[in-house]
């Protein structure tokens, strides 16, 4: 049994330590909304937070992230900084597909809790492991000054 | 949904698609669906609208939504003309049904592609927004005995000012459906829409900022198992033989069999059900396979370009202009295969059951997958419900013409005789390694310049596999051996040109399977013609943009967008570079899926030959801007689509096997690659046209045509050899 404490909840689950945080997420809670794209750390579609920095769970055996906490999109907004960015999400109607986003939106979240007030090189720092094949680049780049914009 | 639909014959079809519609009526159910969702009931007004209790607006989507905004679209469409409140209105993806939800440019297939969705749907969803909304009128008119023409209807009110009555749509619905469906119903004067034209927000931004989107990947049903698939390394390998004892041994592997596509591991979850897949030890069977190299390909495709292909289009007499001609110039260019790498790599969900089957997937051709999930087990098409969900993405992929990978899934059932809901997962690597890429083409391109220096002749010869051959649109789209996609944006060169010669080779011994990729034949012809047209102004001594209007007196859509975005980019203005750096400003026009987009690229090439594109200025035509705001957003995205492609996208064959595996070989760009990107939009009151692709296939040419500006070399293979622009 690995016990995990995932948006403030803690979860006990019957998996094999080498499984990866996002297959436990996904297949073993149906927490659902962290997505599987590339398996390998190169995607970024499955970031969620770890004490609050963005890890990719595809490459995170749930073995390394017993006793932190985990933190995924479905609780992005019980946090001002996440609930901004969701916002400033909507607000510019950043998705297409959706399918890249709660890896966006974490990422983003991340680099604004650190950084209050990013540059556009801050941005392509920070955002440039999130893959996005929709390309709403131009878009995720507005969301996050607008959402940096609210938080000030 | 447990609705219990009543088919009422009666009432006469007031919406003439090509395949008619039926109109029905539904009896009040409790939708049951959702286990968040709060229980509504839901009267069915027409096949495209229902209308809640709760007062909210379902628009039924025949169309999938893989980003590009349809579900928004087609609701705010309806939506206006039923003159519904935005607020109240949600769309829901309709089971497939190639009588009610047919693509009516199509005929009897329901389907999603070419940028149709828009634009054959436009009558359509006016008139059930027109449709409903008379049927609450009358309703309403009956119910406080007053006239309709007295009854004003405006943002999901309905009122009459002389009686001061007035009710919600959710208030009026039982009774509107029991209303005849009107014969005809009055459009809107576009002056009076309130939706369409101005920024309606998307509806699916709620569900993908939250995680609660539901794609296929996110489906799971009692008892279903997770299956991961061992595919031959080589197209057209078979098994011969496995040896599954390894993967039976992991813990939640539940079983493994053996499918036309390969072996399958069928575990409790996704992550046993790979290990399990990758525990496997599979002899396979060559002696069919493909198994030459790309360069092999290209190479052959080559010495077929020496050689006269079949004419696709001709005008005049190439062959005595290019005899008596004063100066040619000529050119090739290659452009690799590239895979759609869409964010959610394929998947789909089959359930076998009693009476039928049920499938689960967002994908482009519904009603081709449900006929062949149907011919598999042995039913009716209408015995397979196939529900849609959003697709993470696909370019092209999920309309596949072969239906492979819903088919792999359905096989996977059937291989275990049905005894369990399969999910088939594919890893990114099934998906890069899978085919169905855009086929590797080879083009070569001549053009004649007379001694008072005007271009006279043109000649383009195509080399490359048809997508088209041995699909399900094959009889219509082939045509004496001319599959139209291999040659669109060639054959229809919008400038006049006197004499002009475009011919097609297609290879039919080459075994890697082909598909559509955003704007598909255009995504090399635009490239070819339009830079090729650069290096020929470049000959003549002539601006491109000049050249390019000179040529366009016919064509005053393209001539349009190209004056709009040379004007919005300062074209002729100089860039100013930094010192060691090379800038130029590139441009290109391109006609496709009949909406008219032309960009500026400004570029800068570093002395190591890097590139970064800076900005990209660009004009679009594309008929009613039904949503300008997605407009920007689809063209936006196409920028760093076709980017990702001129910078980067390549796949590559060695003795058959795919060499790209993953985002680290196969590179879409990233957001430090992106440039800033300007839309305007050319005001119309035509009819729409698409907007998903057409932003996709001038950006290439732009940039190389840039490229050539800063630097004088144009480019003449994709992905682009940077090598080549070391200064």
């Amino acid at each position: 049994m690995i016990k995990l404490t995932i948006n403030g909840k803690a979860h006990q689950l019957d998996v094999a330590p080498d499984t990866p945080l996002l297959w436990a997420l996904r297949d073993t809670l149906q927490m659902t909304g962290t997505k599987y794209g590339c398996g390998q750390a190169l995607c970024g579609a499955c970031t969620v937070h770890v004490d609050g920095e963005p890890v990719r769970a595809c490459s995170a055996p749930v073995s390394a992230v017993v006793g932190r906490k985990i933190r995924t999109i479905e609780a992005v907004d019980t946090e001002r900084v996440g609930k901004v960015v969701q916002e400033a999400w909507r607000k510019l109607d950043v998705v297409q597909c959706g399918y890249c986003q709660s890896g966006q939106i974490m990422s983003a979240v991340a680099l604004l809790t650190q950084n209050r007030k990013p540059t556009d090189a801050d941005i392509d720092t920070a955002m440039s492991g999130n893959l996005c094949r929709c390309a709403t680049y131009v878009r995720v780049r507005a969301a996050i000054h607008e959402a940096a914009k609210a938080l000030a | 949904m447990s609705e219990i639909l009543i088919e009422n014959l009666s009432r006469r079809r007031f919406l003439q698609g090509s395949a008619g519609l039926t109109l029905g009526f539904c009896l009040p159910a409790v939708a049951a669906g959702k286990l968040n969702r709060v229980a509504t009931v839901n009267t069915e007004i027409n096949a495209f609208l229902k209308i809640g209790a709760d007062n909210s607006v379902t628009v039924m989507s025949k169309h999938l939504e893989m980003g590009q905004g349809t579900y928004t679209g087609l609701a705010t469409i309806l939506a206006d003309e039923l003159d519904a409140d935005w607020v109240q209105v949600r769309v829901e993806g309709a089971a497939a049904d190639a009588k009610r939800y047919n693509n009516t440019f199509w005929g009897p297939a329901q389907g999603t592609g070419g940028s149709t969705a828009m634009a054959n749907s436009w009558d359509q969803m006016r008139k059930a927004g027109a449709s409903g909304r008379a049927m609450l009128v009358s309703a309403a008119a009956k119910r406080w005995n007053v006239g309709a023409a007295e009854i004003v209807v405006r943002d999901g009110i309905v009122s009459h000012a002389g009686s001061g009555r007035k009710a919600s749509f959710g208030e009026l619905a039982l009774d509107a459906a029991k209303e005849t469906v009107p014969t005809e119903v009055k459009l809107k004067d576009p002056k009076d829409f309130r939706l369409i034209g101005k920024q309606a927000k998307r509806k699916d931004s709620a569900a993908k900022t939250n995680g609660t989107a539901q794609f296929t990947q996110d489906v799971f049903l009692p008892g279903m198992l997770v299956a991961v698939v061992a595919h031959p390394p080589q197209f057209g390998a078979t098994v011969r033989s496995f040896d599954a004892s390894k993967a039976k041994g992991i813990k939640g592997v539940v079983d493994v069999v053996q499918i036309p596509q390969g072996v399958a591991v069928l575990a409790s979850d996704t992550w046993s059900a790979k290990k399990g897949r990758d525990a496997l030890s599979v002899e396979w069977d060559d002696s069919k396979a493909f198994k030459l190299g790309s360069d092999e390909i290209l190479a052959r495709y080559k010495e077929m370009a020496k050689k006269p292909g079949l004419v696709a289009a001709i005008k005049g007499d190439t062959t005595k202009t290019f005899a008596s001609a004063a100066k040619v110039v000529s050119a090739s260019f290659d452009f690799p295969y590239l895979a759609h790498a869409a964010m959610e790599p394929m998947n789909c969900v089959v359930q076998l059951k009693a009476d039928g089957c049920e499938v689960w997937n967002g994908e482009q051709f519904q009603t081709v997958d449900q006929g062949r999930v149907a011919a598999l087990f042995g039913l009716k098409p209408e015995q397979v419900k196939l529900n849609m969900l959003y697709a993470g993405g696909s370019f092209g992929r999920r309309a596949s013409t072969q239906s492979d990978y819903v088919l792999e899934a359905a096989h996977i059932v059937k291989a275990i005789n049905g005894k369990a809901p399969v999910k088939l997962v594919w890893m990114r690597e099934d998906d890069m390694r899978g085919g169905y890429y855009r086929p590797l083409f080879h083009h070569a391109l001549e053009a004649a310049l007379d001694s008072s220096g005007k271009l006279v002749g043109w000649h383009h010869r195509l080399v490359g596999q048809s997508i088209l051959t041995s699909s399900p649109f094959e009889s219509v789209m082939v045509k004496d051996g001319i599959d139209h996609v291999s040659v669109e944006g060639a054959s229809n060169l919008p400038y006049a040109i006197p004499n002009l010669l475009v011919d097609l080779h297609t290879p039919t011994d080459i075994g890697v399977p082909v598909l559509w990729w955003r704007s598909v034949g255009s995504s090399h012809t635009a490239y070819s013609t339009e830079v090729f047209l650069d290096q020929v102004a470049a000959a003549m001594g002539k601006d491109p943009v000049a050249l390019r209007l000179e040529l366009l007196t016919e064509h005053p859509k393209h001539a349009g967008v190209l004056k709009l975005v040379a004007e919005k980019a300062n074209w002729g203005t100089p860039l100013k570079a930094a010192a060691g750096e090379r800038r130029g400003r590139g441009v290109a026009v391109h006609e496709s899926f009949n909406s008219f987009v032309a960009q500026v690229a400004e570029v800068t090439v570093k002395r190591d030959g890097s590139i970064k594109v800076d900005r990209v200025i660009c004009a679009v035509d594309c008929g009613t801007a039904i949503n300008p705001d997605n407009i920007r957003s689809q063209v936006e995205g196409a920028v760093g689509f076709a980017l990702s492609a001129a910078l980067h996208g390549e796949i590559t064959l060695k003795e058959g096997r795919v060499e790209q595996g993953n985002f680290d070989t196969y590179a879409p760009i990233r957001i430090d690659e992106m440039p800033v990107v300007e839309v305007h939009i050319v005001p119309s009151t035509a009819a729409p046209t698409g907007i998903g692709e057409p932003g996709v296939p001038p950006l290439a040419p732009a940039v190389a045509n840039a490229i050539a500006a800063a630097t004088g070399k144009f480019l003449h293979k994709m992905p682009f050899n940077t090598a080549e622009l070391v200064a």
